[in-house]
């Protein structure tokens, strides 16, 4: 790699600044890889080293510098940009590619320093959202509409991107609120869980409130789980976890203890990521715990970390969860200072660190291999598989991922064993699952309940739909909706799957009739295409067409039967061909609304 | 003497099934390269000799047993025992929606592959309503005499970004940005040409399957109506600059030079040429009667 | 890489480099200059200009000293390496450091990296050749390749890159004063009587001039009727006033040339003929030997001719009968005379797109690498590779209070020599002639980009633009070429050139620059 070549336009003081100070404090924990070192050296005008690997030390610092210099100034500028290119030696345009995905990244100097995404998808748009949009607007405010913020169960929501102070998101938002927080008024997040503490399992800590710090943490039989794990050997961790029968809780209901024992068969070194990227409207699970129980995520991480002989975690959490980033990096930082992360964890002779990284709002991120993409500095696109990240992950190295939910249920594994777990639930569906309820429902919030409830029994224990129920939209924009008559099915991965929906990320969300759901499905679609990273021409295409298609249904009342056929044709060409799993299901819940007769005119 | 010999590259044998058929390839071969030698015709347009096909534009799918979706021929590699399948209708019909949103998303008539397979496929651009489908409609950037760009009949297919990457040229004046339908091709800031890193070696014009990136030559006979391949002669000869001898395939029309390329299976240049070789032409035909 | 700057001057060459690059090869570039080939490198020693001899030798004595060298080979293939030895012991790290400006740790760890690595090249250009010492330079570099063996197996070895499309066609010619084609000594009786027999007269056994000695013979008013094929001598020499003036005085000029340059400006006769790569038939002969088809794809303007049906008609003219062969039957004859290119038909040339010499029989497929036979057990009565002695001598023009500052010249990617080619196209990225210096220089001298200053060495003064290019160490100045209608940089270059290979040292002059005061 030469040195790279930057435009004329230079940077200001306060830029340089924020691009050195970001290089010098980015987190200090990591084990794996050489931050420190100088994407050049000189020495005198006579000897300088840079070469091919030169710029792969440093890449991957490239999304948190380009989130520091923007809460620094508020945007990037071309000078920005090229201190930026300098000091990692990134290519300029490349910088610009990867900032450009994002959608938190701005490069025109904003009106107003505090920019101010405000949720108008699915949950917050039947609360009232575009109201609340149309009236900050109104006031000048620099407001931007946003996919999903993952505070679905307290529509709607706003995450006020700050310049120069702490980002916050506002919750049950109000145009006072949201000036509020402006202002500075931070939030205090609220457990939005229902259920008593005895009712729950993966969520009995989120109702204590002391339960977020090391001691408080450890008082509620915090680090056991580890104690039990580190008694055994690292294989035999693996195998409770493969006997428990977990399955990830991310979408894909993957078999994790598989995944686990390929990661820890290839040579290393490896690593553990967590999925943190939280973005399936309709979902909030993950924020909730990390937000209210984060050091049952840090413990579950060093369990695998130990299991699978990893020594470098990753967090990648969405950039639009501030809180949630606070807790998590006040809870790293403790538990490296208590000895539970670091060269000799908790004493028990074995290295484990976790790297916090932000997201900058992509949904496509949470795709595991472009969430790899996203670490390593490069545009968030989805890779080809295989080869599969257990073997070619972050940095080409072996890599679990796994999703928040999915990973705190290690913790449950250890304490219960792996046989012990797995009497939990149904034969297929083992463990407890969290559910996250939204929409009109009397009490949204997350739920948690063992494999086997059914879909009215979880909707009972958040006290019923509100109105007169019409449909419930199933794991999410990447689920599909489904009629009344499936109350009584099962929520077990067997049971829906022979029902002809998927849980997903575990969001239901209900729909009384007083829902326009031309409107409704239109922002599905609408999400969809902005949120195609549009790598492969599937997705960047056919996320368009079907949005097209229900605009002409919609407006100008083309026939059903007409689009149909061009909708199942982009459905098909979606499924079959596109590189992801965001092409796959960009077209189920569109479908699924036909077919219930939600749009389209009446059948 | 001892001495460390020629390091030479053992690959095995591996037989796959197309369309019934057994066909043999060496390791580290793609399913294409087996389709290729079965004789199927595979439609691609991100996938070239020279550069690592990003399998973007999904055109060359295949069924392959046991893959739950339709799985890119130029990148997958070739397993022992791989049971595939090129003429199902599932194939034909995704390489006809593929083509079908290419055609209606950027303007691909200058690529006579492209239009060749709109044919082959069946496609039906003709249920696509015009008013309410969605185009590229960037307007074409001249910002000097050698290149120009046309976005608008841009597929995104990655091979520029590849060829002034690290599959050739290592310049990285260019990358995607943005994302989704908004995904463009850009210098950095998306400022011009000229003040970006490119040193104008044309590689990316190379490379290009649709004319969006296009000689300047070739783009103002275009626009006048003059741009005639019926008429144009192709010689190949050697570079008149520095001492490499990179091959030039030199278009002619009317005793004029309007094209210069090079070959994709030369050892010396897989395509490849500079700023000198590509373009530094003129001075055979700077003549004072034109 | 030693003093070549291939990125810019040899693009599609650097491209093969990064091949190398990507597959885990190590670079170390040795240039005065950070140039844009020196950017890709894993390290950059940016020596003192002209100090190649002490580098190479310096690196020689820390080889042996620390007993990296390859014994087997130097006993089996070589010769003289005890006077080699003891010629290079004045070059420890200190002594290598203070002539090169360069820390020992970087001397010593070019010699490590070369000395340790599996197989290792050196490729050079004319930043070793365009010194008053440039044979030697390259004979030093030669030296080190023997102390490793890294020379005569894939992927090792010494790589001149040649600059020029023909340039190695043209010695592979006969183009040379002491050599008959294929590089057979016109001083050898028994090659003579080859040629004569199959040419039908008589080849003197003296060897002709090369360039630099054609005008020392001009100056002594030796030469007094120059026929000049293809080549802008009014422009291209050092020391370029008093070259011109040797031009204006001869009796006789005769300038054969696709354009009227300086030169043919001078000329009594002009020979307008056709552009060798585009209008006319016959073979070219790149870096790597390998002999390619160039063809014609233009009609030429007007009268103009190709080089060969001119040289026929003078031929004719001279001796009548003589014809006008076609060039592939030119080529066949020279098969007849050539062995290393008895193999290469035309049709074997169409065939392999290109042959690599020597090919001396129809079903050779061509040599990929030289001096193999190094390696072989029996080295089959040849003599062995010999070791030489060479003494660095520093750069002629000196430094001192009036010219503090040096100037070496090079290619930019974009340009070509005198431009008379590359001053065809617009190139987007052409940004002028101008004297780049380093930032610290700039500053005393109250300099910035942009600024016009007076350029004066011991020969000339002229004006040029100032451009600021922190690449540059303190002290020297960068130029080229390639404008000479608007920058004359050679009327500053001095003359000095290197008596084995007759070529002019353009990397080293002294100069001082005074900026002009804007009016």
């Amino acid at each position: 790699m030469p040195e790279i070549a930057v435009t004329a336009a230079e940077a200001t003081d306060a830029e340089r600044n924020a691009v050195a100070d970001s290089i010098m404090l980015q987190d200090p924990g990591q084990i794996s890889f050489d931050a420190a070192g100088p994407a050049l050296t000189f020495d005198g005008d006579r000897i300088a080293r840079s070469g091919q690997e030169r710029i792969f030390n440093r890449r991957h610092l490239l999304l948190p510098v380009l989130h520091d210099v923007r809460d620094a100034i508020g945007w990037l500028s071309e000078g920005g940009m090229n201190e930026i290119a300098t000091a990692l030696q990134v290519p300029p345009a490349e910088v610009y590619g990867v900032a450009s995905f994002y959608e938190l990244f701005t490069f025109e100097a904003p009106s107003t320093p505090d920019a101010l995404h405000v949720c108008d998808d699915t949950a917050c748009r039947i609360q009232g959202a575009n109201e609340l949009k149309a009236e900050l607007s109104a006031d000048g405010y620099d407001v931007h509409g946003s996919p999903c913020l993952g505070l679905c169960e307290q529509a709607p929501a706003v995450f006020v991107q700050r310049t120069g102070e702490a980002h916050v998101s506002v919750r049950s938002a109000t145009k006072e609120t949201v000036v509020a927080a402006i202002g500075g008024a931070m939030t205090n997040p609220v457990a939005p869980v229902p259920q008593p503490a005895e009712e729950l399992t993966l969520l009995r800590r989120v109702h204590d409130a002391a339960a977020v710090d090391y001691d408080g943490y450890v008082v509620t039989g915090g680090y056991e789980a580890l104690a039990k794990a580190v008694a055994m050997s690292p294989a035999e961790v693996v195998t409770h976890v493969g006997d428990a029968g977990l399955t990830g809780r991310g979408g894909a209901a993957f078999p994790t203890g598989f995944k686990w024992s390929a990661v820890a068969g290839e040579p290393g070194p490896r690593h553990l990521v967590v999925n943190a990227d939280e973005s399936e409207p309709g979902t909030f699970k993950d924020r909730v715990m990390m937000e209210h129980d984060p050091y049952s995520l840090i413990e579950a991480m060093t369990i695998g970390g130990y299991a699978m002989g990893a020594e470098q975690g990753w967090i990648y959490i969405r950039g639009e969860y501030p809180e949630a980033t606070r807790q998590l990096k006040s809870v790293i930082a403790e538990a490296r200072s208590k000895g539970m992360l670091g060269d000799n964890v908790g004493g028990h002779g074995f290295r484990f660190d976790i790297e916090l990284r932000l997201g900058a709002g992509a949904y496509i991120c949470g795709e595991e291999t472009a969430l790899l993409n996203s670490i390593e500095g490069y545009r968030g696109e989805p890779r080809n598989k295989p080869p599969f990240p257990t073997t070619h992950g972050l940095f080409g190295q072996p890599t679990a991922i796994n999703n928040v939910e999915t990973m705190v249920n290690v913790n449950q594994i250890m304490l219960l064993g792996g046989e012990g777990y797995a009497t939990v639930g149904t034969e297929k569906s083992t463990g407890t699952k969290l559910f996250c309820l939204s929409g009109h429902v009397a009490n949204p919030g997350v739920y948690e309940v063992t494999y086997g409830a059914t879909l009215r029994e979880v909707i009972e224990l958040a006290g019923g739909a509100t109105g007169n129920l019409k449909s419930i939209l199933m794991g999410g924009a990447a689920g599909s909706f489904i009629g009344t008559d499936m109350m009584d099915v099962p929520l077990t991965i067997e049971d829906s799957r022979e029902n002809g929906f998927a849980l997903g990320s575990g969001v239901v969300m209900l729909l009384n009739d007083t829902v326009d759901y031309d409107d409704f499905v239109a922002r599905i679609a609408q999400f969809f295409r902005d949120e195609s990273c549009g790598q492969c021409v599937p997705c960047r295409v056919g996320t368009v067409r079907q949005g097209e298609s229900l605009l002409r249904i919609r407006e100008k009342g083309s026939p059903i039967d007409t689009e149909r056929k061009m909708l199942d044709d982009f459905a098909m060409v979606m499924k079959d061909s596109s590189i992801c799993g965001l092409g796959h299901t960009a077209s189920g819940a569109i479908l699924s609304a036909i077919d219930l007769g939600l749009i389209g005119g009446q059948q | 003497m001892t001495f460390v010999d020629i390091p030479v590259e053992i690959r095995s044998k591996v037989t796959i099934s197309v369309d019934g058929e057994a066909v043999d390839v060496l390791e580290g071969d793609t399913i294409l390269d087996a389709c290729t030698k079965a004789g199927k015709t595979t439609p691609t347009v991100c996938y070239g000799p020279t550069v690592t096909p990003v399998n973007a534009c999904r055109v060359c799918v295949v069924e392959l047993e046991g893959s739950r979706t339709l799985v890119p021929s130029c990148s997958r590699p070739a397993e022992e025992g791989m049971v595939v399948k090129t003429d199902t209708d599932r194939v034909t019909d995704n390489r006809k929606m593929v083509l079908e949103f290419l055609a209606t998303s950027s303007d691909v008539s200058q690529s006579d592959e492209i239009q060749g397979w709109l044919g082959d496929y069946k496609a039906d651009l003709d249920r696509y309503d015009a008013a309410t489908t969605e185009r590229m409609t960037d307007e074409v950037k001249i910002e000097d005499d050698l290149y120009i760009r046309a976005y608008d009949r841009c597929v995104l297919c990655y091979k520029c970004v590849e060829a002034c990457g690290e599959d050739a040229q290592w310049t990285f004046a260019i990358a995607m940005s943005g994302r989704g339908f908004n995904n463009r091709i850009s210098t950095e800031f998306d400022v011009t040409l000229p003040d970006s890193a490119c040193v104008y070696c044309g590689n990316c014009v190379a490379v290009c399957p649709t004319n969006a990136l296009q000689f300047k030559t070739e783009f103002d006979l275009r626009k006048m109506g003059d741009w005639r391949p019926e008429d144009q002669s192709v010689t190949r000869t050697v570079c008149s600059y520095c001492g490499v001898g990179c091959n030039l395939d030199l278009h002619v029309q009317d005793n004029q030079i309007v094209k210069v390329d090079s070959p994709m299976d030369h050892s010396i240049t897989s395509g490849n040429l500079c700023v000198k070789g590509r373009f530094g032409y003129q001075y055979v035909q700077n003549r004072p009667d034109k | 890489m030693w003093g070549s700057n291939a990125r810019e001057a040899h693009p599609i060459f650097f491209h093969h480099v990064l091949k190398g690059i990507r597959n885990g090869a190590k670079m170390l570039s040795v240039d005065p200059r950070r140039s844009q080939t020196a950017k890709f490198a894993d390290l950059w020693l940016g020596l003192n200009v002209g100090t190649d001899i002490a580098l190479a030798n310096g690196v020689g004595k820390y080889i042996v000293d620390n007993n990296l060298q390859n014994d087997e080979f130097i006993a089996h293939s070589t010769q003289g390496l005890d006077a080699y030895i003891e010629s290079i012991q004045e070059w420890t790290l200190e002594r290598t450091a203070e002539v090169t400006g360069l820390p020992e740790y970087a001397i010593a760890e070019l010699a490590e990296a070369y000395a340790t690595a599996e197989s290792a090249q050196i490729c050079w250009t004319l930043g070793i050749t365009e010194h008053h010492t440039g044979a030697e330079n390259v004979m030093a570099l030669c030296n080190l390749s023997l102390l490793t063996g890294h020379v005569g197996r894939y992927g090792s070895g010494l790589v001149p890159v040649r600059g020029q499309n023909n340039v190695q066609g043209g010695g592979d010619m006969g183009a040379l004063p002491n050599k008959l084609t294929g590089f057979q000594d016109v001083a050898n009786d028994e090659i003579r009587a080859k040629f004569e027999a199959a040419w039908d007269c008589t080849i003197p056994a003296k060897p002709g001039l090369h360039l630099t000695l054609m005008f020392e013979a001009m100056e002594k008013g030796e030469l007094t009727t120059v026929f000049c094929i293809g080549e802008n001598p009014a422009d291209s020499e050092a020391d370029i006033n008093h070259a011109r003036a040797l031009l204006e005085g001869l009796d006789m000029l005769v300038v054969q040339d696709i354009f009227l340059t300086r030169t043919a400006e001078m000329a009594d006769v002009v020979l307008p003929a056709s552009a060798g790569w585009a209008e006319t038939e016959g073979t070219v002969t790149n870096s790597e030997r390998r002999v390619q088809r160039s063809r014609k794809a233009l009609d030429p303007p007007g009268d103009a001719k190709d080089d060969l049906e001119i040289i026929n008609m003078i031929a004719e003219a001279m001796q009548p009968g003589w014809g006008n062969p076609s060039p592939e039957e030119m080529w066949d004859e020279l098969r007849t005379v050539s062995p290393m290119h008895a193999g290469m038909s035309w049709e074997r040339l169409e065939e392999h797109g290109g042959l690599q010499w020597p090919c001396p029989t129809l079903d050779h497929p061509g040599t990929l690498y030289l001096h193999g036979w190094l390696w072989d057990d029996d080295l089959g009565g040849r003599e062995p590779a010999p070791f030489t002695v060479n003494e660095w001598r520093p750069h002629v023009d000196e430094l001192n209070d009036d010219f503090p500052l040096l100037m070496t010249t090079g290619r930019v990617l974009d340009s070509y020599n005198t431009g008379v080619q590359s001053d065809g196209y617009n190139s987007p990225i052409r940004s002028g002639e101008a004297l780049d210096m380093n930032p610290a220089d700039a500053k005393r001298l109250g300099l910035v980009t942009g600024d016009r200053a007076e350029v004066s060495s011991r020969r000339a003064t002229i004006e040029m633009e100032i451009r600021v290019q922190p690449d540059l160490p303190v002290g020297l100045c960068f130029t080229t070429y390639h404008f000479a209608d608007t920058t004359d940089t050679n009327q500053l270059t001095i003359e000095a050139w290197d008596k084995k290979s007759g070529t002019a040292e353009f990397k080293a002059t002294a100069i001082n620059v005074k900026p002009l005061v804007a009016a």
